[in-house]
């Protein structure tokens, strides 16, 4: 219940943090939301001897239009998220996949940023951030650069973000007014981490699928980017049979952890149907 | 590890005191500035006992350390009542409802409640529900809670409360 | 008669008396946050204790170095067993007349178990000494798995007591092996087993689970050295036994020990027995001189302090081929963890399980019950189970559907085919209780008609036909649960806590100005007592309920009782509650025949006062009544008006209840829908509807819980998984259902006011309807038992194992 103690720093400024960051090196951790990782030092599975406070650092807030991309501040809370209408009608997926996020409180003061960063195969954002393409705006004492969302996942707990780096910026790539989206999560109650889910972000012209972008949370020890169910259902109506091959394919990438949610065998028969779902009710809200 | 001032407002009074940097939001209001009507249900941040309004949020004080706060407008249970000492619309309406029963979960509740109402004004039974599912309760199964929210968004909002049928 | 004058409805509605919805005097203070719960007490000089806990299920001590923590500043002691032994407080004795380590003693015998308590100025730095205390362990091979723990190689566990052949309880089969209790008649039982046209056999297990109430366990310890006081304030469902107990095994007389329960966050069984946290607690105050707070957190309340269930439980029926029961035997299993703490009445190691009869009339049933140790926490009666009702329900439903299927029969029409009726009460079980009154046919029925239960099997039957043609892949559940349990413990003559009889008791005091003070033996953590209780005085003596102080929880004040648990309260203390009163207005009848000079028989009772009989004009109201034995009683008799009574009830009550789940079920993701849940219990007289409405919701969303999700697992290294909050499924308002309730009231003719008592039931009589339910969903595809919990993955299972996923 009681964390070890420890240093606080407030930078103001991004180049503070990142310098303190530098300074303080594997002793110090990033502290925005707090909701992942004030739990773990209160159960003392993490035990930082320095934590730097960014969650007021104005660079890394704010929701913008940029040509072709939506960009989100790392520092975002999921409750800033689900109450900007412009954010809603540009990305609607985000919405749907923050509302299954915990619980109110915990969405005050979770931030999107911490969600995508720290690697931990339970959150439901970075499978969305991959079926969106998006790419996340990354800030080390080196310099800025930018990492696909497709790409930043090595392991549990284990991204591409060096030591010293810090997640400044999400962009998000302009989706098409009218485009198909769903986040289907099964969980063993509202706010679980989920048993099994998938993102569907998917685009269709004259009743066939033309383009698709499928990635699941909580199969393997990192968010999964299924490129080749995607392409599969290519092309398309997503009648059953496709759907299923679909999933197959998918499910040769599972592997799910066998825990308090239930086997691999069930987290992996499930996985196909969230899948399957998710393209489902993407496909009609891309045609109704 | 020296300690930190810090300075918030609570219950609309300027505090200010000394805390180490681990002190958590919820043993500061308890422990140092003796408002022990915030609960601690839990260690994984999960029960919502601990909920306070920060800034106009409802947060989970268990999980926010007291420098984190600094600065923060926050209010507690102990300062919802009315000024004349009455309970408030919700506080009444939990009582009117049977809201509570061991009376451990309610100030959090309330607490969630009071933004609750004032995110939405006029919930449906399913937006109440999904609205405190950060505050978990072991003796009432919800119902009554539902209906004592219910109850007081009406009085709020200068309606007249029909019970739902069975 | 003017417009002044109140009618009688006016006059009875101001008592706010038995049978009306009183608003609860607790809110005022709890919607305010000022209830005074353990952790808001703060003593000048206040200490805190925190505990170190084994990381092993079953591992030697080699050795404990307190040396770092003690130089934490601000850590003032660390005590471990060795301390304790010289204060003889090492081991303590449990309720079950087994003993249980309060510190770890050479070995720890399971996950979490206590090991040091480390002393300091704040919870911080306790935190912090915590971290600080070295212990080497030697892990050794354990054993959780209940089947296994008395293989002729099982691993000992209990060294203390390896060659003693003989328990608390009788003869040991096996040096893990605890007690075998036996009741009901094997010959009769056998010999209709042998000649029965149907027999059905299931291994129904229960799997272990957690009270979890919201507030953990706690307590503040202060010794006095200076007047040899001791007091503790602490989450104590039962104060008096606390303080008899600790008189018992420490070297303080009864009489310096002052025990205070204030209000408590929840109890529901977690909070009636004495954990190690408050020994030493109790004992680094003594060292320390300064009072010492001790609280633990919820993962060390799931892990180490009263688990519920664990039974294994193989149910045997006999009946003829058209459904007519004619024989019971079961086998339970039973888990009792690492020491034998259950917190059962004391010649009862399976507490009250042999009312598993239930509601049928079984001519003859026999019972055997197997204690087992194994690595994992103590306890066993706790969750709203009366002692292990819970469990008996759950079999003894679940049996009645086995049996239904096997027979082709509907459920409810097999338990309408059996139930004892109405005739039989007061009713001689096979398993040797008396059951106090019951209208079974006229409950179910009720509940039957009003869900529209033959719409609803016609609904299933149709929905079957589309599942097998491929049209669905969803399925309808209907479980029905008609249960009788047995509360209220209980009489002198059945039951004792370590030799203290189980009645309680009821002290009414009426001041000069017509209010009054009571206190009982009781103690609410939640139930509303302050409120109910007051009602029942109001009824009684005719006072307004607002103007009756209700105090329970202070040895020093309440008089001696037994405490709430095992919804006991109505039952045993309302009883009492109600013959002080009488007492009382016997007394103020005496009075008010003198003031009107009349004989005592001219006298009515009216509401609110005595009336002479023709004479409705000359009358006395209570509160005149009141004065007049502070001002001028009546020559010969003592001032004052005020009456204690000790209440031994006869028998235990029998409230019951017809329960029915509609679930719908997804076959290929095992989630599930509780379409609705009807609830209809029979409490007999009803004191407050709106707190019984409130206790049924609650105990029917425990039971939603346990049925649907919770379990406390152990691996066979003793690894306790689902130990937190993150896993332990605590349903949210979202989970949870809508429930409709609906009553009959049969009362108890025994009982002073006719109730039986309520806040059991729920849990008691939930658990089987959702069971049901999910096994009556599957059931047309084959198999006869789905154990629980019945969450996603295991529904999944299930339509796999029946080849439901194609």
């Amino acid at each position: 219940m009681i964390p070890a103690n420890f240093d606080y720093h407030r930078p103001r400024t991004a180049p503070e943090a990142i310098a303190l960051l530098g300074q303080f090196g594997d002793d110090a951790r990033v502290l925005a939301g707090g909701h992942s990782l004030i739990p773990m030092m209160k159960l003392r599975l993490a035990q930082p001897t320095h934590l730097i406070d960014i969650a007021g650092i104005a660079d890394f807030k704010g929701l913008r239009a940029e040509a072709n991309a939506v960009v989100i501040g790392a520092t975002t809370t999921q409750s800033e998220l689900l109450a900007s209408k412009e954010l809603t009608t540009a990305v609607p997926i985000l919405r749907e996949a923050a509302l299954m996020i915990a619980d109110p409180q915990v969405r005050y003061r979770g931030t999107i940023g911490g969600n995508v960063a720290n690697g931990d195969p339970g959150n439901d954002m970075p499978a969305v951030m991959m079926a969106l393409d998006a790419s996340y705006r990354v800030l080390g004492s080196k310099g800025a650069r930018k990492i696909k969302a497709r790409d930043f996942y090595q392991g549990a707990f284990l991204t591409a973000l060096q030591g010293g780096e810090i997640l400044t910026a999400i962009e998000i790539p302009m989706l098409p007014a009218k485009h198909g989206y769903a986040y289907e999560k099964l969980k063993r109650k509202v706010g679980d981490y989920a048993t099994a889910a998938a993102a569907v972000i998917m685009t269709v012209v004259s009743g066939k699928v033309q383009t698709c972008a499928i990635a699941l949370t909580n199969l393997a020890p990192m968010p999964i980017y299924a490129a080749q169910a995607s392409a599969m259902v290519v092309g398309t109506n997503l009648d059953h049979a496709t759907i299923t091959k679909a999933a197959g394919a998918a499910g040769s990438l599972m592997a799910p952890a066998a825990d308090a949610r239930g086997t691999i065998q069930f987290r992996a028969s499930v996985g196909g149907v969230m899948l399957g779902r998710a393209l489902k009710r993407a496909f009609d809200r891309a045609t109704g | 590890m020296a300690k930190t001032v810090v300075k918030m407002k609570i219950n609309g009074a300027d505090v200010e005191a000394l805390v180490e940097a681990r002190t958590l939001l919820v043993h500061f209001l308890r422990e140092q500035q003796n408002l022990t009507g915030t609960h601690i249900g839990c260690e994984t941040s999960h029960c919502g006992a601990c909920t306070v309004d920060m800034n106009g949020m409802s947060v989970k004080s268990c999980t926010v350390f007291a420098v984190q706060a600094d600065g923060a407008d926050i209010a507690t249970i102990e300062g919802m009542a009315n000024a004349d000492g009455t309970l408030s619309v919700l506080q009444e309406s939990f009582r009117q409802m049977h809201g509570l029963q061991c009376g451990y979960c309610t100030p959090g509740m309330i607490m969630r409640a009071h933004r609750l109402l004032k995110e939405n004004p006029d919930p449906t039974e399913a937006e109440i529900r999904m609205g405190i599912s950060g505050n978990l309760c072991r003796c009432t199964g919800y119902q009554n809670i539902v209906k004592a929210i219910q109850l007081a968004a009406a009085k709020l909002t200068g309606r007249t409360y029909v019970e739902a049928a069975e | 008669m003017n417009d002044m004058t109140p009618t009688r409805a006016e006059r009875e509605a101001k008592l706010e008396g038995m049978g009306c919805k009183r608003k609860r005097v607790e809110d005022v203070r709890f919607t305010q946050g000022k209830g005074n719960y353990v952790d808001d007490i703060k003593l000048p000089g206040m200490l805190f204790g925190d505990m170190v806990r084994s990381p092993y299920g079953h591992a030697r001590i080699k050795s404990i170095d307190t040396s770092k923590a003690l130089k934490v500043p601000g850590v003032l002691a660390v005590i471990t067993a060795k301390e304790l032994k010289g204060v003889n407080l090492a081991w303590m004795p449990t309720l079950a007349g087994d003993v249980q380590m309060v510190l770890a003693d050479g070995k720890v015998l399971f996950q979490n178990q206590e090991v040091a308590f480390v002393v300091a100025t704040d919870r911080y730095t306790a935190a912090d000494g915590v971290e600080a205390v070295d212990v080497d362990y030697e892990e050794l091979p354990a054993c959780c798995d209940p089947f296994k723990s008395m293989a002729p190689d099982a691993p000992v566990l209990r060294e203390d007591i390896k060659d003693k052949k003989d328990g608390a309880h009788g003869p040991r089969k096996h040096y893990n092996h605890i007690f075998e209790w036996a009741v009901g008649d094997k010959t009769l039982t056998d010999a209709a087993f042998n000649k029965a046209d149907v027999t059905i056999k299931e291994l129904i297990s229960y799997q272990r689970v957690h009270p979890s109430p919201l507030e953990t366990c706690q307590c503040v310890a202060s010794m006095d050295k200076i007047r040899g006081e001791l007091t503790v304030w602490g989450t104590f469902q039962a104060p008096h036994v606390i303080r008899t107990v600790a008189s018992l095994i420490s070297t303080i007389p009864e009489h310096k020990i002052h025990i205070i329960a204030p209000d408590i966050g929840g109890g529901f069984g977690n909070k009636v027995g004495a954990y190690p946290g408050y020994i030493c607690a109790i004992v680094a105050s003594i060292v320390t001189g300064k009072p010492v707070k001790w609280v633990e957190d919820k993962i060390e309340n799931l892990s180490s302090t009263s688990f519920a269930r664990d039974y294994h439980m193989t149910a045997e029926i006999a009946a003829t081929k058209d459904g007519k029961v004619t024989g019971l035997r079961v086998h339970v299993l039973a888990d009792h963890g690492a020491f034998d703490a259950c917190a059962d009445p004391s010649k009862w190691p399976a507490g009250f399980f042999n009312i598993v009869t239930g509601s049928y009339d079984f001519p003859t049933a026999h019972l055997v019950v197997d204690g087992v140790y194994t690595n994992k926490p103590p306890g066993g009666v706790a969750y709203r189970c009366s002692f292990r009702v819970t469990e008996a329900a759950y079999c003894i439903e679940r049996a009645m559907d086995i049996l239904a299927k096997r027979l082709n029969m509907d459920p409810a029409e097999l338990r309408l085919r059996n139930f004892i009726k109405r005739e039989q009460f007061p009713y001689q079980s096979a398993l040797g209780w008396e059951y106090d009154s019951g209208d079974y046919h006229t409950a179910l029925n009720k509940g039957l008609e009003v869900v529209g239960y033959k719409q609803l099997r016609a609904e299933q039957a149709a929905k079957r036909e589309a599942f097998r043609r491929g049209e669905t892949r969803e399925i309808m559940g209907i479980g029905v649960s008609f249960f009788t349990e047995i509360v209220g413990a209980g009489p002198s003559k059945n039951c004792d806590i370590l030799g203290l009889a189980m009645f309680d008791a009821c002290e009414i005091r009426i001041h000069p100005t017509g209010t009054a003070i009571a206190r009982m033996g009781t103690k609410s953590q939640g139930q509303g007592h302050e409120t109910t209780y007051a009602q029942i005085i109001a009824t009684e003596i005719g006072i307004p309920a607002d103007n009756i102080m209700v105090e329970e929880g202070n040895t020093d004040t309440a008089p001696y009782g037994l405490g709430t648990y095992g919804s006991r309260s109505t039952p045993v203390a309302g009883a009492a509650i109600a013959m002080a009163a009488r007492k009382i207005k016997a007394k103020a009848q005496m009075i008010a025949a003198y003031q009107l000079e009349v004989h005592e028989d001219d006298l009515e009772w009216d509401i609110d006062g005595f009336r002479v009989k023709g004479l409705p004009e000359k009358s006395k109201s209570m509160k005149d009544l009141a004065w007049a034995s502070y001002n001028r009683p009546p020559p010969g008799m003592e001032p004052g008006l005020e009456a204690v009574s000790y209440y031994d009830p006869p028998n235990m009550t029998y409230p019951f209840g017809a329960y029915i789940c509609v679930m719908d079920v997804d076959v290929d993701t095992g989630e599930y829908k509780v379409r609705k849940f009807y609830a209809l219990d029979d409490c007999g007289t009803r004191i407050n509807p709106m707190i019984i409405e409130g206790q049924v919701h609650g105990g029917l969303t425990e039971a939603f819980a346990i049925a649907m999700g919770q379990e406390l697992k152990y691996d066979e290294r003793g690894n306790l998984t689902g130990g937190s909050l993150m896993d332990y499924f605590l349903p949210t308002a979202v989970e949870t259902p809508h429930w409709t309730t609906d009553f009959t009231v049969t009362p108890s003719p025994h009982h002073p006011i006719g109730a039986k008592g309520v806040g059991e039931s729920p849990n008691v009589g939930g658990v089987p309807a959702f069971s049901n339910a999910i096994n009556d969903a599957f059931g047309f595809m084959g198999g006869t038992h789905i154990n629980m919990p019945h969450d996603h993955w295991r529904n999944w299972e299930a339509a796999h194992k029946l080849g439901m996923h194609g």
